[in-house]
């Protein structure tokens, strides 16, 4: 009997090939984004209200789900070049359906890559894509106490969309509540309160992605 | 319940590290508090997925690795459930331990 100590990440595949799709974003000046949330948070709804606001021409999308490509047609119909991902049974993406997906994308042109992850708040936060950027869309209908029932999804989140807030005056949503819990699952909460339907906080959003490609790329031209 | 998932990459990792004649009979794993994993559902699914695997006849032990923030320029740990910000510093919280997902051991016989 011998004993080998290994200490190897069991997801290494995944982070080699998260890796490999990240040089393949940063190189093409693409900022990805892993749009994550719960199923019905809005995440599809957010991305047609960008497409709306911004120039569609930078924008491309893939949308996971388990079944049927509704996301991905509803991106097209907004102006968004996408393609669907569907997973079967699995409850989330990786690196290597992300992979094998961009071959079939026409990236030229795009500024910034949403990949709508499926709905879902604890699995997708576990496997990296080779994103710049974790969102979660948490939507004012879904409780203040999320982030603290799934602290994993909200740890890793770089901004959290609080959306739907055009519902806030049927709900009595408690907005301080969330802010409260985010601020004890993740070390530097920052928030957009977005409703999609109105396009209020879409110009703050819009903000926040512009900072945000423009934080990284102006790094890598420092270091290059 | 992407705990299969990670099963099925366990056994592809045990399978990288050991030679092909071993019979791997035990194998010890880290999962941290905030890894996103759950430790009930990733017993389940390997008892359903070692089945067929270089780990059929293997028993797997989990680590849990309780998550420890703490303040990246003093250090000090934050206190669990507070803000994940430094009280003295006011820098916001890392996270020291806590998002394992590791293979940590494997105890095997070689023919």
């Amino acid at each position: 009997m011998c004993k080998i100590d290994v200490q190897t990440r069991i997801l290494a595949r995944n982070d080699d090939t998260a890796s490999h799709n990240r040089i393949h974003f940063l190189e093409r000046g693409i900022f990805t984004v892993n749009v994550m949330g719960s199923p019905g948070s809005g995440k599809t709804a957010v991305l047609e209200a960008t497409a709306r606001a911004f120039d569609r021409r930078a924008i491309a999308a893939l949308a996971g789900d388990l079944a049927t490509d509704n996301d991905a047609a509803r991106l097209q119909r907004a102006g968004i070049r996408s393609r669907a991902i569907t997973t079967g049974q699995a409850c989330h993406l990786d690196a290597e359906l992300v992979h094998h997906e961009l071959h079939h994308l026409d990236l030229s042109g795009v500024d910034y890559l949403f990949i709508e992850n499926v709905g879902n708040l604890v699995c997708p936060a576990v496997y990296d894509l080779g994103q710049s950027a974790n969102v979660v869309a948490l939507s004012v209908t879904e409780g203040e106490d999320k982030p603290l029932k799934y602290p994993t999804m909200f740890a890793k989140a770089d901004l959290v969309l609080i959306t739907k807030i055009d519902l806030l005056p049927y709900l009595g949503t408690d907005l301080d509540a969330i802010q409260d819990a985010l601020a004890r699952v993740m070390p530097n909460p920052q928030v957009v309160l977005l409703s999609a339907r109105e396009g209020y906080g879409i110009d703050s959003w819009l903000a926040w992605l512009t900072k945000s490609r423009d934080e990284i790329f102006s790094a890598a031209e420092v270091m290059a | 319940m992407h705990e299969y998932s990670i099963i099925e990459s366990l056994v592809d990792s045990v399978a990288a590290a050991v030679p092909n004649n071993a019979t791997v009979h035990r194998i010890d794993v880290r999962i941290g508090e905030v890894a996103g994993v759950d430790c009930t559902l990733l017993a389940t699914a390997f008892e359903v997925f070692r089945a067929g695997t270089l780990c059929e006849r293997a028993s797997m032990t989990i680590e849990r690795i309780p998550a420890q923030w703490e303040c990246p320029r003093c250090k000090n740990p934050i206190a669990r459930g507070a803000f994940l910000r430094c009280a003295s510093c006011n820098e916001p919280a890392r996270l020291a331990a806590g998002d394992e997902i590791v293979l940590q051991r494997i105890e095997l016989e070689v023919d």
